[in-house]
């Protein structure tokens, strides 16, 4: 393939993963970034003038379950974890391989291996061998393994392994087959629900036996209160547990289930409002490491149907960088965390070489224009589906250019 | 068709403003002077139903569907003399003979019964919210006859019907600071939040009484008073309401037996006594006798409306067709809706 010529990205803002932002360029060559920071373009180089622009790492997404790269592109997304839960599950070596590869080179693709066959919850698949065909973490996928022994084996496994288990904290027992967080909505509404108990109750399992294990815990999305308290607990006691949450939890209270909006059926539920100003103050204090968008596309006929029918989920990858950078608006984080909460602690989470602006790593550049103004619209959106709770909702901030190893995608 | 002239307590908006809704999918879209108005309005209706012809030609030429997704014997067959005695062509539709049963959504099944242009879709459905679904995809009116456990907008107002006559028995007109007792498995009951709603808008004050495992969560929120012991729920209570106990949950997880049930939140003559010497008792059918309810209560020609409930519940979903159809068959004052 020809050679691009090298890319000088001028007068940006320059968030680099870590650190303040400061003022500066960024300089690119062949598929690799060489200096960041006080640097003067090359004659030859392509050159994108970010004067009153964000210049950030490409975004890195810690749980999707589907490659929708149009929406990823819209949202400045250049890499994503990919759930396990795929028909066929990502159980065997050859699909993982398959998932790694799929995307390139615009869009890279770090597969999430599932934690059992099949996702069934009992056999441990082939992880070692799933590991070297890319797998970057193990994942039980959508639901939470009940029998402790089970989850302990594949712990231990996976620590030997290094790779980090990404978990769904809900206690099955608790859960059931509830839509809803117990409360005066899903009462209401007479929708089945299930206490916001249930997945503290799963966190503290998966922290103990994690702990035994000496695995990391990534908790993939932790929404109460409780369930924070015991992270933050967790982590002061120098425990290896991160979590992780997607706007929806930091957005939306269980309000928005009104009206039976199934757009607004999420697994795990919408919380109290409570839980969800728990959580702002969480991804404030550190206790948050990754902000991801869960993006999981579905179309009517998952979605066009009496709530408790409706499958979960919601199509997040476009409004994943405009709502987090409300928290910024808001004061809820400074830049510098703003960038880490997307894309250096992804990275690292992951062990990938990415997430940071940082000579030697691959050019995936995002440039943001933070106060451009756009209403999100469910029926025109990227994304194969337009399952979004944040439908009419107007936002700020969008990714104007976006570069996957030096590659222009929006050019 | 005249209604017979309101109670003089109350007062209306002219034509089409008194109900200015499309739909009836439940008690919570409801205000207070609109419930009164369909029970105001269901009043000449059971005059008729007690005559020998007990026909009018109201809703003549009009096509009622009733898609019952959920087996129901009772409210379909209410609503179906209903439909009938007012002079409409109902049809009755089941999800066991319907192409529901190979996969047709409710979305395309809704766009069909549209596009046959019926006037009114009465629908029970087994899940929570489907009603409403199905409401904003056409163009018809849609009564609510039961949507998972969300509500039962026409239980609600037969039962407030029955109660309406009791207190009138006794000389009161209002329901203000009326002690009402509901009993059984609050969680699972749309028959309960459809009362709740409507007790609670017209000033009753409402006490609701399950096991624990059978009690919503924040149903206080509702603005009812939640008992876990029977015996002080039915203390002085003006009116003891009895819910079903289904069959599924009364061994294993919820509820140890029946008998440990009839023990602890059954309704026996010896509760009975506990409640306020008038006491209404009132079941939403069909009961398990000797399980929520026992025989000799049941059957108490006095003191319970049971039976009463039936006849009312005619009255009030003719009066639901009545009012709901009005735009359609371009009465008088009754415009469509913007």
């Amino acid at each position: 393939m020809r050679q691009l010529p090298p890319l000088t990205i001028i007068g940006g803002t320059l968030l680099t993963g870590s650190g303040d932002p400061v003022k500066g360029n960024v300089r690119c060559e062949g598929d690799r970034i060489v200096a960041v920071g006080d640097v003067a373009p090359q004659p030859g180089d392509r050159t994108l003038d970010a004067t009153n622009r964000i210049v950030m790492p490409g975004l890195i997404d810690l749980g999707v379950f589907e490659i929708d790269k149009p929406a990823f592109h819209f949202g400045g997304i250049t890499r994503a974890a990919l759930m396990p839960d795929q028909p066929p599950p990502l159980d065997y070596p050859a699909r993982v391989r398959f998932a790694a590869s799929y995307g390139k080179p615009d869009f890279w693709v770090h597969p999430i291996a599932a934690a059992t066959r099949g996702l069934e919850g009992s056999e441990l698949p082939e992880l070692g061998l799933m590991q070297e065909a890319g797998a970057r973490a193990v994942s039980s996928g959508r639901k939470w393994i009940a029998d402790s022994g089970v989850m302990l084996r594949i712990l231990q496994y996976a620590a030997m392994l290094g790779l980090p288990f990404v978990s769904h904290a809900e206690d099955a027992g608790l859960a059931g087959d509830a839509v809803a967080t117990d409360g005066e909505t899903a009462t209401r509404l007479g929708l089945s629900s299930a206490p916001a108990e249930a997945e503290a109750l799963a966190v503290a399992r998966d922290i103990a036996l994690a702990e035994l294990a000496g695995a990391h815990l990534h908790i993939r999305q932790v929404t109460t209160a409780a369930a924070l308290d015991l992270v933050r607990a967790a982590k002061d006691r120098g425990a290896k547990v991160t979590c992780g949450v997607t706007p929806a939890h930091f957005m939306l209270s269980d309000i928005a289930v009104n009206g039976f909006l199934t757009f607004a059926r999420l697994s795990p539920p919408l919380r109290a409002e409570s839980d969800r100003m728990a959580v702002r103050r969480a991804i404030a204090d550190g206790t948050i490491d990754v902000i991801a968008s869960g993006h999981d596309p579905r179309g009517p006929e998952d979605k066009r149907l009496p709530f408790a029918d409706a499958a979960p989920g919601m199509a997040g990858a476009e409004t994943l960088l405009p709502l987090t950078l409300g928290l910024v608006r808001d004061e809820v984080i400074g830049m510098a965390r703003f960038a880490e909460l997307l894309c250096a602690n992804p990275a690292k989470i992951l062990g990938v070489a990415a997430g940071r602006l940082e000579a030697g790593l691959e050019a995936d550049i995002a440039v943001v224009d933070a106060d451009r103004p756009w209403i999100v619209d469910a029926d025109r959106m990227e994304a194969q589906a337009g399952n979004t709770p944040f439908d009419k909702q107007p936002v700020q901030g969008r990714a104007i250019a976006l570069f996957k190893g030096g590659m222009d995608l929006k050019g | 068709m005249t209604a017979t002239n309101p109670p003089s307590s109350t007062r209306y908006p002219a034509g089409g403003e008194a109900f200015a809704h499309k739909d009836l999918t439940g008690i919570s879209e409801l205000a207070p002077w609109q419930i009164l108005y369909l029970l105001d309005e269901a009043e000449q209706w059971v005059e008729l139903n007690r005559q020998r012809t007990k026909h009018v030609d109201a809703l003549a030429g009009l096509t009622i569907i009733n898609a019952f997704f959920e087996n129901s014997t009772r409210t379909l067959l209410s609503f179906e003399i209903a439909g009938k005695r007012l002079g409409a062509d109902v049809v009755n539709m089941h999800a066991a003979t319907s192409s529901v049963k190979k996969g047709e959504t409710l979305i395309d099944t809704a766009a069909t019964l549209n596009a046959m242009r019926v006037d009114a879709i009465v629908i029970r459905h087994a899940s929570s919210g489907a009603v409403r679904l199905i409401a904003d995809q056409v163009d018809c009116p849609v009564l609510n006859a039961g949507d998972g456990r969300h509500e039962h907008p026409t239980q609600a107002l037969l039962d407030a019907l029955t109660m309406r006559y009791w207190l009138r028995s006794r000389g009161i007109e209002e329901f203000n600071g009326l002690k009402v007792a509901i009993c059984g498995d609050i969680l699972h009951s749309r028959v309960a939040r459809s009362n709740i709603l409507l007790l609670t808008a017209l000033g009753a004050v409402v006490r609701v009484c399950a096991p624990p495992a059978l009690m919503p969560a924040a149903i206080e929120q509702m603005r009812v008073t939640a008992f876990h012991r029977f015996d002080a729920a039915i203390e002085g209570a003006d009116v003891v309401m009895m819910l079903r106990l289904q069959n599924e949950r009364m061994s294993g997880p919820f509820i140890p037996s029946a008998r440990e049930y009839r023990h602890l939140y059954g309704l026996t003559q010896t509760r009975l006594e506990r409640a306020a010497p008038h006491a209404l008792v009132m079941h939403p059918g069909p009961m398990n006798r000797g399980v929520e309810i026992d025989s000799n209560v049941a059957d108490l020609a006095e003191r319970s409306a049971i039976t009463g409930q039936v006849e009312m519940g005619v009255a009030i979903r003719m009066a639901c067709l009545d009012v709901l159809t009005r735009r359609t068959r371009g009465v008088l004052g009754w415009e469509p809706l913007a």
